[in-house]
């Protein structure tokens, strides 16, 4: 079946084209002929079961599952148009435009500073003025600024955790990614924190393409643009929020979505 | 029933072989002790320690160039071995697949159970003439000592600090590379900071290892009882001192040899000490 027509978008730009894309994990076959684009400036949700290849997927985008052993894909996945899968792509630089925010935040054992500017340091910033430009504007982005300012030197750890995965997002988005992927986010977090990401996610959507795995339907129906639905390594419907929501063209994401399939 | 008086036993006999272990161990403690106390009353614990002669014959007993020469020995083995062990042990923990990592973790285990006279013997007779030929002096020296001990630290060194660097969590290394860091930056810039005070240890304890190994050290020292000048001269450790002269001591001679014994359990005592102090630094953290 059809999973995505290009009217639904509007007029939002492509930003990111899976085209037949496979992914074994050795023998294990986890995506199973994904198809799908993904658009600009808007945020997209993946839903399923747990185990039906959500992560997987996400780590398709940012090719972070080239650090686990034995993995072989096939098809093609192009951001602007260019198959990241391509032998000659550097990943670090991939990675760089493609940021990760995981399930658990994870601060390194540094200073709040030294954490923000841990990324552009990799990309070889040295100039101390232009870090602490760049980490005032991270942490300015997520809402961290005005409380840490005076913070800086602190140990990132000493921080809640709702403010740690708030870091993660500054540290992420501190070298000017494109796209974000967010992997459960806020699976960590308490309902209020878990809001205050959400709010953060839907400003940072007028500049990124946001693509989010969530188990939470509600929060899937709250901040999504679009939303996939995946079981057992397919892409079984995919369509703007509402519609699936409300009027699912498949029996199972209708029983999915309704609880009856988990 | 029977059960809980099996257990019982058990239990028993387990607490008195624990005891028998740490009274021998406290007997020996406090056997060395009463053996050497007498030499630093006899003497002088300054005298003792600073004076630079050493010769039984004539009742003069300063211990001061084994000191020395046991620093320089040490100091050496470490600048050998420390950065080929953590070389080592970051290569196993971060670039190599998990098979030959556990390759390299058993060489290495085999490499902790070679006996030292087996170490001493290829220093003797590869590394002695090596630098007697190209690099002058007797061969016999600090250098041929520090590097024999620098492989024998080898295994304390690498699993201690291969060990530390599997402690740090995964998900650093996946956000690190999720940022778009190379494995090398990964490594420089978290991995090692936060194995740092597990890897202060495996020094630590290498250096413990390093100050108490005697047979190798014996076998290519030269063991001359004077200051070295240069790494190229002959030197004499500590632990050398008590094993070639205790044989034929007697008198003040052999308190001196004990007294020896009781510097060095203060130095290593000292090193555990704040060996355990950083990994329980590191664990608290
Ligand atoms: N490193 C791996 N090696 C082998 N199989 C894996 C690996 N990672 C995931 N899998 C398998 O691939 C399938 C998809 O896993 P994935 O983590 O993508 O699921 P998910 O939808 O994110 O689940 P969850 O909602 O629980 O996070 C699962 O069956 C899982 O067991
Ligand atoms: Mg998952």
């Amino acid at each position: 079946m059809e999973t995505y027509r290009s009217q639904d978008f509007g007029d939002k730009a492509e930003k990111i084209r899976v085209e037949k894309f496979n992914l074994y994990y050795g023998n294990f076959h986890a995506l199973k002929d994904i198809d799908a684009v993904i658009v600009e400036n808007a945020i997209t949700a993946v839903i399923g079961p747990s185990g039906c290849g959500k992560s997987t997927f996400l780590r398709s985008i940012n090719r972070m599952n080239d650090t686990v052993e034995g993995v072989s894909t096939t098809g093609r996945i192009l951001l602007d148009g260019e198959d990241i899968y391509r032998p000659d792509v550097d990943v670090t630089w991939l990675r760089s435009k493609v940021g990760m925010v995981f399930q658990r935040p994870v601060v390194f054992p540094l200073s709040v500073f030294d954490n923000v500017a841990c990324a552009p340091r990799l990309q070889g910033t040295t100039d101390r003025a232009e870090l602490v430009d760049i980490v005032e504007r991270s942490l300015d982005a997520v809402g961290l600024w005005d409380q840490l300012k005076h913070k800086l030197k602190e140990p990132a750890l000493s921080l809640s955790l709702g403010d740690q995965q708030k870091l993660c997002i500054a540290r992420a988005i501190s070298v000017e990614p494109e796209v974000i992927l967010f992997d459960e986010p806020c699976s960590a977090l308490d309902p209020v924190n878990t809001l205050k990401i959400e709010e953060l996610m839907w400003g940072l959507r007028e500049h990124y393409t946001i693509v989010i795995v969530t188990h939470n339907m509600q929060q899937a129906a709250r901040v999504s643009d679009y939303t996939m639905f995946m079981l057992d390594g397919r892409l079984i419907e995919y369509g703007p929020t509402s519609s699936i929501f409300t009027k699912p063209q498949d029996p199972r994401t209708e029983k999915y979505i309704t609880g009856k399939l988990v | 029933m029977s059960h809980s008086r099996d257990e019982r036993r058990a239990e028993l006999v387990l607490a008195l072989v624990a005891l028998v272990s740490v009274s021998v161990l406290g007997l020996i403690t406090v056997f060395v002790f009463k053996e050497g106390l007498p030499a630093f009353r006899e003497m002088g614990l300054w005298q003792f320690i600073t004076g630079h002669r050493w010769s039984p014959s004539q009742n003069a007993f300063g211990i001061f160039p084994m000191l020395v020469g046991t620093f320089m020995v040490t100091l050496g083995a470490l600048a050998i071995g420390m950065p080929l062990g953590l070389g080592c042990a970051v290569y196993m923990s971060e670039f190599s697949g998990p098979r030959s990592a556990a390759l390299l973790k058993h060489m290495v285990e085999l490499m902790a159970g070679i006996p030292s006279v087996v170490f001493g013997f290829v220093g003797l007779t590869v590394i002695v003439p090596f630098i007697r030929t190209y690099l002058g002096g007797p061969g016999f020296s600090v250098l041929a000592s520090s590097i024999v001990l620098g492989f024998m630290i080898l295994p304390t060194m690498v699993s201690v600090s291969y060990d530390a660097l599997r402690a740090v969590p995964q998900a650093y290394r996946d956000n690190m590379l999720a940022l778009g860091a190379t494995t090398w930056q990964t490594v420089r810039m978290v991995v090692l900071p936060s194995a740092k005070s597990g890897i202060l240890a495996a020094a630590i304890l290498a250096t413990g290892r390093a100050i108490g190994e005697t047979m190798a050290v014996i076998m290519v020292a030269g063991n001359a009882t004077a200051v070295p000048e240069s790494v190229l001269d002959p030197v004499r450790t500590l632990t050398s001192n008590i094993a070639l002269e205790m044989g034929y001591s007697a008198g003040l001679h052999r308190q001196a040899l004990f007294a020896t014994g009781i510097v060095l359990f203060v130095i290593v005592t000292l090193l555990n000490l704040i060996a355990r102090a950083a990994i329980r630094g590191g664990s608290a953290k």
